[in-house]
């Protein structure tokens, strides 16, 4: 960037301040409930309501799956409860098969879109935008209030599909037509399938409003001084899950409402040559392929929506708590950059079995393993990182290391499952399962919880505990790695996933014990991220009181904010910055804040 | 009652913590927090090298465990799949060494630079040469597997052999159906809206090609020690042709039909022997989610020696005259095979590019 350009941003980022303080002065007397806690348009708040909002769903999400796992675990088992609480869905104690499908879809839709899309990058891109990068607040910070209320609005349409008496989607997460498309071919495509199209409508239009938001913000609105290199890893890594995300939802939208023509105004974009429960249907010419395209053309760079903002968040925390600059500050950022670029070149590895063809598949072989290049630069650099590093174990670097174990651990899996010839005996069986629930859920978990208890005290102004907090990681990756790590062998044995009950299955059914123990901690691990929500509401109204400006002794901006910062975040000015934000134990100073010019005798590296 | 009793079990544990967890933030307070902290920090730097411990035996008795249980134990049932094994081993190995390398790295470092008081930050933010060296390794490695790979998606995915034993494969909720095109070794031509009563397949029967096709439900028999291409169809939804024990997979697609071909290297009976199992059978599995009846859509594959398997298709009748029953007798005679139109037909439903 050029230095007049430079100059230029931070004039715009003093007017926008000064004409925001004016603005902020002026509206402090008339706050109401309403415009500071429901439509409100302060980042801040706004982050706090996609978090909780994030977290509801979670817990949902969460449960679901507890649900699904008893039946998988103690298939000959029936719980009454389960009828008191589901009615005819649990008829009897069991869960009904047509319902287990539904949990399975509604779990994976959840923490999918709703937890880790729209609780993890729409949290912190909200909360750490402004705060990292020294503005006031986002671009437009009415289309960030919509931007909740959409995805607020998506969460009621879906929440409501649970209630519907035919039953939520129930085709899988990846509602592959034509069985999302047909009432006819399962009782959860029928209005519940409505329901989930118009929801992910609502929330492609959220997750549009907030992407723009982001981009434009982190363009535009550095203050002072704040060079794009000089950011820190944390806001590249929001940049560039909002670039991907403004790309391609776009397209899952266009999937979704051709469905919508083919469900409900006899169009033909994905239906040809169907018979179903004996009705011959007059749909002829299209392809249920293309719907896979569509789909994957979101879900891959999706899952990079999802893995970017946490590793972003755990490089930051990672750097703070070694006290060390980050390794490869560069490589970093151009690592990030070469992932995002790949997300959209892959997306077709995911249909490797669909009768592609194979030598078009040979590309997306290709270009899908070189993501690993970019992935083995960021975790050498993350260890070296930490090589003779000075490390504080706070519950959030714990996390983040805990992000890298497993990032590593569930990365290396996805080296069998991007060669197509392996794919092809590991496609859709529990091995796919253990990969990318370890990569991309209990990794970007891991992230999400280093980011929200190292940013707690900037949202609440008070700490989390920490004992809960380690209680709450110890439990989690060790049960990570026993629910996940075992799923591996069932996959390699050819265990198809999606199943409910394996006892009819003479290759299968081996596997009942483990089914038990996979079910019988994942309950375990659920139960103590009850514990961390407690601990969550009650340390915002509770915790310990954040009494210094700066507790982790952190470079980045959002540390020089008042503890608990009103809406415009600073005081006075906007601070300027003048180096990058990974200065740690630079000539035996333990931090050099970004705001502290450069000395004299500075060295130079 | 003991729900009940296991709720307030689980409150009563979940209260215990918290109170504990909170106790223990007023004892750092009273301590002086700096000192409990250094104090945490060295109970969770141990707990991380615990961890590594426990982790790297909790792998070998999960291997110990489990590894039986994979298939790798009874070996892969087609020829291509003995190559998928090979490469799945190389594949474990590769990955193995990098992922406790970096595991081990990674909870080492973090115990051992736990904070000391006399310890300094090594001031480290770049060294281009590791960069570059972590870079074309890992890059070197994975064009090994890549080159690997390709080579046998070729050709696995490639034309199966012309001797292949062709057999239709229909999916639907929630069953298989098989079709052997008979003795012109041709399969007759279907129309899906030609599917009615008996005619569950939608077959054209004005195709004379049709006319000796068989077919049957849930149970095929294939010849061992011949290569085998399944022609795949699916009805209603996408369904998916799962064979783990000849590491085979295709999908069922509507309107679409697919292809896959495998040489099968044991018949059922030797592989009951090979895996101890008087129960063993092939099985298919249906491997894309296809409604509520998902999990039941079992396909069972016999596989024959070559004589039991000729035996076995002399006792199925063609298809037709269990549609049509009246044109059973000397239904055969009008079946003429005219097969440059009739391997046309076939060809028009493979898909391009196989």
């Amino acid at each position: 960037m050029s230095n007049t350009a430079t100059v230029q941003t931070a004039q715009e980022a003093e007017v926008h301040g000064v004409h925001h303080d004016a603005h902020h002065e002026h509206h402090e007397h008339h706050e109401t409930f309403i415009s500071k806690y429901v439509f409100s348009q302060d980042h801040k708040m706004i982050a706090r309501q996609f978090l909780i909002t994030g977290m509801i769903w979670a817990i949902i999400g969460g449960l679901f799956s507890v649900l699904f796992r008893l039946q998988l675990g103690y298939p000959n088992s029936t719980f009454p409860w389960l009828e008191d609480l589901l009615g005819h869905w649990a008829k009897g104690g069991k869960l009904q098969p047509e319902f287990y499908y539904a949990l399975v879809t509604m779990h994976g839709t959840i923490l999918v879109f709703f937890v880790l899309t729209a609780g993890l990058s729409g949290t912190f891109a909200n909360f750490l935008i402004p705060l990292q990068i020294g503005a006031r607040d986002m671009a437009s910070p009415m289309l960030n209030m919509l931007s909740y209320w959409f995805f607020f609005l998506a969460s009621i349409i879906m929440f409501s599909s649970l209630f519907v008496q035919t039953g939520p989607a129930s085709g899988g997460w990846t509602i592959y037509p034509p069985l999302s498309a047909l009432g006819d071919a399962s009782s959860g495509s029928k209005i519940g399938m409505d329901l989930w199209l118009a929801s992910m409508a609502m929330f492609v239009v959220s997750s549009l409003l907030g992407g723009l938001n982001y981009i434009t913000t982190i363009l535009n609105m550095r203050t002072k001084g704040m060079s794009m290199t000089r950011m820190p890893l944390t806001i590249w890594a929001l940049f560039f899950t909002a670039v991907l995300g403004v790309l391609s939802f776009p397209v899952l939208l266009s999937g979704a409402i051709l469905l919508l023509f083919d469900r409900n105004l006899g169009t033909s974009f994905f239906l040809s040559d169907i018979v179903v429960n004996g009705k011959i249907l007059p749909n002829e010419g299209g392809s249920a392929i293309l719907f896979q395209h569509l789909f994957w053309f979101l879900g891959h760079p999706e899952v990079y929506i999802i893995l970017l903002p946490a590793m972003g968040m755990s490089s930051e925390i990672i750097s703070v708590n070694s006290r060390k600059p980050i390794f490869g500050y560069m490589a970093m950022v151009g690592s990030l950059f070469a992932i995002a670029i790949l997300a959209f070149l892959v997306w077709a590895h995911h249909m490797f079995v669909t009768g592609l063809n194979p030598f078009l598949g040979a590309f997306f072989v290709l270009l899908t393993l070189l993501i690993a290049v970019p992935s083995a630069i960021k975790v050498f650099n993350w260890l070296t990182t930490l090589w003779r590093a000075n490390i504080r174990f706070t519950p959030a670097m714990l996390f983040a290391i805990g992000f890298v174990s497993l990032f590593i651990s569930g990365g290396l899996t996805g080296i069998f499952l991007g060669n197509s010839a392996l794919d092809i005996h590991l496609h859709d069986t529990y091995f796919v399962v253990a990969h990318f629930h370890i990569v991309m859920g209990v990794a970007s978990f891991m992230g999400m919880f280093a980011g929200v208890y190292h940013w707690f005290p900037k949202m609440y102004g008070r700490f989390l505990n920490n004992t809960l907090g380690y209680i709450h990681f110890w439990v989690t990756i060790a049960g990570a790695y026993l629910i996940f790590w075992p799923m591996h062998y069932e996959g390699l044995a050819g265990m198809p996933r999606r199943y409910y009950d394996f006892s009819n299955w003479e290759s299968f059914k081996m596997f009942g014990g483990l089914n038990e123990f996979i079910s019988f901690v994942a309950l375990i691990v659920f139960a103590v991220q009850l514990l961390f929500v407690f601990n969550f509401f009650y340390s915002i109204f509770k915790g310990r009181k954040v009494k210094d400006l700066n507790p982790w002794g952190a470079n980045t901006l959002e540390w020089t904010t008042p503890i608990r910062p009103g809406h415009g975040n600073w005081v006075g000015e906007i601070p300027e910055v003048y180096r990058g934000a990974y200065d740690y134990g630079k000539d035996g100073r333990e931090f050099i804040p970004q705001t502290e010019p450069i000395g004299e005798n500075e060295s130079h590296h | 009652m003991t729900n009940i009793l296991l709720i307030v079990i689980v409150i009563m544990i979940f209260i215990v913590i918290f109170q504990i967890s909170k106790a223990s933030e007023y004892v750092s307070v009273l301590k002086g927090e700096e000192q409990s902290r250094k104090q945490n920090n060295k109970i969770n730097a141990f707990l991380l090298i615990v961890f590594l411990v426990l982790g790297l035996i909790g792998c070998w008795w999960c291997n110990k465990l489990y590894y039986g249980k994979t298939l790798f134990v009874q070996g892969a049932a087609s020829e291509m799949g003995e190559k998928i094994d090979l490469m799945l081993y190389i594949t474990i190995a590769v990955t193995g060494v990098v992922f406790f390398a970096t595991q081990i790295l990674l909870f080492w470092f973090a115990f051992k630079y736990q904070e000391k008081d006399d310890r300094k930050a090594y001031y480290f933010p770049h060294n281009t040469k590791l960069e570059l060296l972590w870079t074309t390794v890992p890059a070197i490695f994975l064009t090994i597997l890549v080159v690997f790979g390709l080579k046998y998606w070729f050709k696995m995915t490639g034309e199966a052999p012309k001797n292949s034993v062709i057999i239709e494969v229909t999916g639907h909720q929630f069953g298989w159906e098989f079709r052997y095109p008979g003795a012109d070794k041709i399969l007759g031509k279907k129309d899906y809206r030609l599917t009615k009563g008996s005619n569950s397949l939608g077959v054209d029967f004005n195709d004379p090609a049709s006319l000796d096709d068989m077919h049957v439900s849930a149970t095929v028999h294939i010849p061992v020690g011949k290569p085998v291409k399944f022609v795949i169809n699916a009805q209603d939804v996408i369904h998916d042709v799962g064979l783990p024990h000849f590491r085979m997979k295709m999908d069922a697609v509507p309107g679409i039909p697919t292809t896959l071909w495998f040489t099968p290297l044991y018949t059922t009976d030797e592989m009951k022997v090979r895996t101890g199992n008087p129960n063993f059978v092939y099985e298919m599995s249906c491997d894309q989610i296809c409604g509520k009846g998902h999990f039941t859509m079992r396909g069972i594959i016999v596989v024959d020696t070559q004589e039991e398997y000729l035996k076995y298709l002399a006792t199925l009748e063609p298809e037709y005259w269990s549609v049509f029953p009246d044109k059973k007798p000397g239904a055969l005679k009008t079946a003429t095979t005219d097969s440059t139109k009739t391997k046309a037909s076939l060809a028009a439903i493979m898909p391009a590019g196989n």
